[in-house]
């Protein structure tokens, strides 16, 4: 049985990794795009100001890979990747949910495991380090942002499994309904101590010996010796239209796996449920199909 | 009182099932290999030729997902 709910765990996550992958495609590569374009414009402007300057510009080496396979090829090989990345994880997940976390029926199991992946793999480090397009980023900081991110998703994941534990062992004590409310009062104390302690991207030593205090790496206006702007910051809706378009394409991926998994899984568990039920002689042990 | 027929409908909540446990000893092979392969599909998407590399210097992979990096969230040069 564990294989089959595996098997299908895959299927819907590759399915809605696919489906990212198209949504993207269509809606978000257009800000990809003006990203990319808006860093070409600024290196080019960085350079010219350098050159005026006597200064040596360092040119970018070649592109590995062409702006089309990256925005066609490439990020379809990426989301349908993750998407069966996460259609595994998910799996293991409510393979142990099942029949631990109360009387929830497969298909809003499904949902509900879907929905704490979601806020765990991406949701909730969100709120600390938001997804950034294209020329947000400095270079010599990918390794400490790499690692805060990773911090932010191990923690948010970590407290979600301590806060489902901790509600079923309060469940007998406070009700079903107290329990969740005061394993989610948990959890939202946990992260935020964890968030709070957590620098912001700006804020690392690389970027305040080099730009100043700042609470991110969105660049600013770029200004010559007299200080005079002559390139704008980073489009301020660009980035917005990024970052909904970042959130949209996660929250469809979740939600395509959680419903496709949940039929697919409720065909496999029904009959196992039903001849468990015969064999324990408890007729009407478990209720009917949702 | 006389003795109704009682349907099976009805269950007291104190005899709620718990529909099905799988156990994590019994599957702990298929639940970690695919554990395993989850976290590796994760890493290599989302992380690897960024904050870490098992391939050194090689770019190949962080260019070619890179616009799924962006997208996905993660952080990317």
């Amino acid at each position: 049985m564990e294989k089959r709910i595996i098997a299908r765990g895959l299927l819907a996550g590759a399915l809605a990794g696919l489906l990212a992958f198209l949504f993207a495609r269509v809606f978000a590569e257009t800000f990809i795009d003006k990203a990319i374009a808006y860093e070409s414009g600024r290196d080019a402007a960085q350079a010219a100001l350098d050159k005026a300057a006597g200064l040596a510009t360092d040119s970018d080496g070649p592109d590995i890979f062409s702006r089309t396979v990256q925005a066609n090829l490439g990020i379809g090989v990426g989301m349908i990747g993750f998407g069966a990345a996460m259609g595994a994880l998910f799996s293991v997940a409510y393979l142990l949910c099942l029949g631990r976390v109360g009387r929830v029926q497969p298909k809003p199991l499904a949902l509900l495991v879907a929905g704490a992946g979601f806020a765990g793999f991406y949701g909730v480090p969100f709120l600390k380090y938001p997804a950034n397009p294209p020329s947000i980023g400095h270079a010599d900081t990918i390794r400490a942002r790499g690692l805060l991110y990773l911090a932010m998703v191990a923690c948010s994941l970590a407290f979600l499994f301590a806060a489902v534990w901790t509600g079923r062992r309060l469940a007998p004590r406070f009700g079903n309904w107290n329990a969740t409310l005061l394993a989610a009062l948990g959890y939202a104390a946990a992260i935020g101590v964890v968030m709070a302690v957590l620098p912001a991207v700006g804020e690392l030593s690389a970027n305040v010996r080099a730009f100043g205090h700042h609470a991110t790496e969105t660049p600013l206006p770029l200004t010559d010796a007299k200080g005079t702007i002559v390139y704008p910051g980073f489009p301020a809706d660009v980035l917005f239209s990024f970052r909904l378009y970042s959130l949209a394409a996660q929250a469809l991926l979740w939600g395509t796996l959680g419903l496709a998994f949940g039929p697919l899984a409720e065909r496999v568990l029904r009959p196992v449920m039903r001849a468990n039920t015969e064999e324990s002689g408890a007729p009407g042990a478990v209720p009917a199909a949702v | 009182m006389s003795t109704m027929p009682v349907s099976a409908a009805p269950v007291s909540p104190v005899s709620a099932p718990t529909p099905l446990v799988v156990s994590a000893a019994k599957a702990k092979l298929w639940l970690g290999g695919t554990m395993l392969f989850g976290l590796l599909a994760y890493y290599f998407v989302g992380v690897d030729q960024g904050a870490f590399s098992v391939f050194g210097g090689d770019m190949h992979l962080h260019e070619f997902v890179h616009d799924a990096r962006h997208l996905l969230g993660f952080p990317c040069h």
